[in-house]
């Protein structure tokens, strides 16, 4: 065993080579904000300024602000929510999945997929309540009963996804505390003075002992085995939204798996996205190596070909269906009023990806960040097609539309970006962004003796 | 138990002398280790001699009893006021898994944090009679509670193994 993961932590990260290296680095970035993460900080909050500020705008003018009109009573706000739904997934993927999976490349990314994670759900959450008008009742969203005793419709799947959604963002952000708590602590043995107050309060007393580990290494495990069929099942139920309707373009058994892949795909893209400014800004390239990347970088050409064959083989049986509507609605999708939009989904997200077949892109970081840029455009596209789309273009000719998001629209769409960056920001000075006990795991033990075959 | 029990920690820089001196200790008949670890290391909860963390049983019994809760939440709303919606009949089982799937995810993750919360005693709000802040970065550790008799014993096996720093103190150290 101790030979093996001698090795492993060789191959991982060459240049770590003692144990204390990675509190020393991890740490650091947890005490000097430069002036460039000043500079971000002050834009996101002004993005987040202009967020609320417009919420509150549409909260007392009226949901007349929009661009929403029958028959598409959904546009910039679903497309979003279903956006940063489908960015979280693939953070539980990386913390969970490839936990069960023993990936030892992920130890350095999970973290920040997982802070990715729970942000993002923080962020996706917010679009229902927009998107209700009357933000303030928000609360009818939860099932109890109405004055006259009636509870909601459990078999609809928007009550599904209440549930869904809200257990999502309990058991991501418990497991991400969960897995933060023996770094804390480790930030907490190094700080001094009001810092060490506040890391030794959240760090609930963790000493590290070996019954703290020895059952914290079983409640993970569990976790993870219960997150895993969890981060299926959200999207799955967020397809069924649509699929569960009879709207032609929605109604398809291939959603749930295509929803799921291509929150994968999106999330992945955008763990790259963020994780290589931060290489950048804190230093880590010893912890964030190329190898890293490359091995994303499969996960996003996995899933791309998944989510490539999903949208041909919608276009396909809504050909082989010889359904007359079904053909005119996927007609429309790609020659029709949103032909633009459609392109540009299959161009980011089909067409793009292509080029990570090789070797030379997968290990050229900016080659990499790029891409994921297109794949994060290509992915809210797709979403916009999905739901636009297809609702512009239902059944009866004189219920066809047109859909136009307003200026209200678009500022809330930018503002959650910025809502976004301003939690991950505060997240990389205030908790460790690299998993210090876990990467500890996969790097080699110090030996005072040769490593030895000993204890099961 | 006579005198209050002496209680030694040795901070080790490598692996196996960590193991070596818990094995050692073992070895002589010590009852009452506590190791610590920079990261979750098996070598070391083999030395000590674990088995199954009791977590699962917190696991199953949260996740079963969200399964059950999901089905007789949506069985019993539904037969208070049956409402025919949509065609589908007042019980709709099928259409209540995804709920009581969520909820037996929900009900699992709670109750495995409450376990481990429990087995592990967190929070602590005590500190350590005595601690190592080098356990968090890059060190190992060894405690022993020995009878005060046998201090003299323990103290030697613990230094056989060449600490890099070794902690005393009188008072009792909570297991």
């Amino acid at each position: 065993m101790a030979t093996a993961t001698t090795e492993r932590g060789a191959l991982t990260h060459p240049d770590i080579h003692r144990l204390s290296d990675v509190n020393r680095d991890v740490l650091k970035i947890l005490s000097r904000p430069g002036k460039g993460w000043w500079a971000l900080f002050a834009l996101a909050a002004a993005g987040v300024g202009l967020f609320f500020g417009t919420w509150a705008y549409q909260l007392y003018m009226g949901l007349g602000v929009w661009g929403l009109n029958s028959p598409s009573g959904w546009g910039v706000d679903i497309t979003t929510f279903v956006f940063w739904v489908g960015i979280a997934h693939s953070g539980t993927l990386i913390s969970a999945i490839l936990f069960l999976f023993r990936a030892p490349w992920r130890q350095s990314v999970y973290r920040l997929a997982e802070a990715m994670t729970v942000f993002a759900v923080m962020t996706a959450g917010l679009f229902p309540l927009i998107h209700l008008g009357r933000g303030w009742l928000g609360y009818w969203l939860f099932p109890y009963p109405n004055s006259r005793f009636l509870w909601p419709n459990f078999r609809s799947p928007l009550v599904w996804d209440v549930f869904a959604v809200t257990t999502y963002f309990t058991v991501s952000a418990t497991f991400f505390f969960l897995g933060c708590i023996p770094d804390i602590a480790a930030a907490r043995d190094q700080a001094t003075g009001l810092r060490k107050k506040f890391y030794s309060l959240i760090s609930l007393g963790w000493r590290g002992t070996d019954s703290q580990w020895h059952h914290f290494g079983k409640a993970y495990i569990f976790l993870a085995a219960l997150a895993t069929p969890l981060v299926l099942s959200v999207h799955s139920v967020v397809s069924w939204d649509f699929a569960m309707s009879i709207v032609p373009g929605w109604h398809a058994t291939i959603f749930a798996p295509y929803f799921v892949a291509g929150a994968i795909f999106s999330g992945v893209a955008m763990v790259i996205t963020l994780a290589v400014p931060m290489r950048k800004l804190f230093g880590l390239e010893a912890y964030l190596t190329i190898k890293h990347f490359d091995a994303l970088a499969k996960l996003v050409m996995l899933t791309s070909l998944i989510v490539l064959y999903a949208y041909l083989s919608e276009f396909f049986m809504a050909w082989y269906s010889g359904e007359e509507i079904e053909r005119a609605s996927f007609w429309n999708r790609l020659f029709g009023q949103y032909w633009w939009a459609t392109w540009t989904m299959l161009v980011c997200n089909g067409m793009v990806p292509i080029l990570l077949w090789f070797k030379r892109v997968r290990h050229s970081i900016s080659a990499l960040f790029v891409i994921s840029i297109f794949i994060n455009i290509g992915m809210w596209f797709e979403r916009w097609v999905i739901i636009v789309t297809s609702l512009t273009h239902e059944f009866e000719p004189w219920a066809w539309g047109v859909y136009r998001p307003t200026i209200v629209e678009m500022s809330l769409l930018a503002g959650s970006f910025a809502w976004f960056g301003f939690w991950f920001l505060l997240f990389t000075r205030i908790l460790p962004p690299v998993a210090i006990a876990e990467l500890k795991e996969v790097l080699p033990p110090p030996l005072r003796g040769k490593p030895k075959e000993a204890h099961g | 138990m006579s005198a209050p029990d002496q209680v030694l920690l040795a901070s080790y820089d490598y692996l196996d002398s960590a193991v070596a001196a818990i094995e050692g200790l073992r070895k002589a008949g010590f009852k009452s280790l506590k190791a610590y670890a920079p990261y979750p290391e098996h070598h070391i909860e083999a030395a000590l001699g674990y088995g199954q963390s009791p977590v699962r049983v917190f696991t199953l019994v949260g996740g079963l009893t969200g399964a059950a809760t999901g089905f007789a939440f949506t069985s019993w709303t539904s037969m208070e006021w049956p409402l025919v919606v949509g065609g589908k009949p007042i019980l709709s089982i099928p259409a209540y898994v995804p709920i009581a799937f969520e909820l037996t995810v929900l009900f699992g993750a709670l109750s495995t944090i409450v376990g481990l919360f429990i087995l592990s005693r967190l929070p602590a709000v005590k500190p350590p009679v005595i601690y190592d802040p080098e356990f968090t970065n890059g060190r190992y550790g060894v405690q022993v509670d020995a009878p005060s008799e046998r201090a003299a014993e323990a103290r030697r096996i613990l230094q056989a193994h060449e600490p890099a720093q070794l902690q005393e103190s009188a008072e009792a150290g909570h297991a």
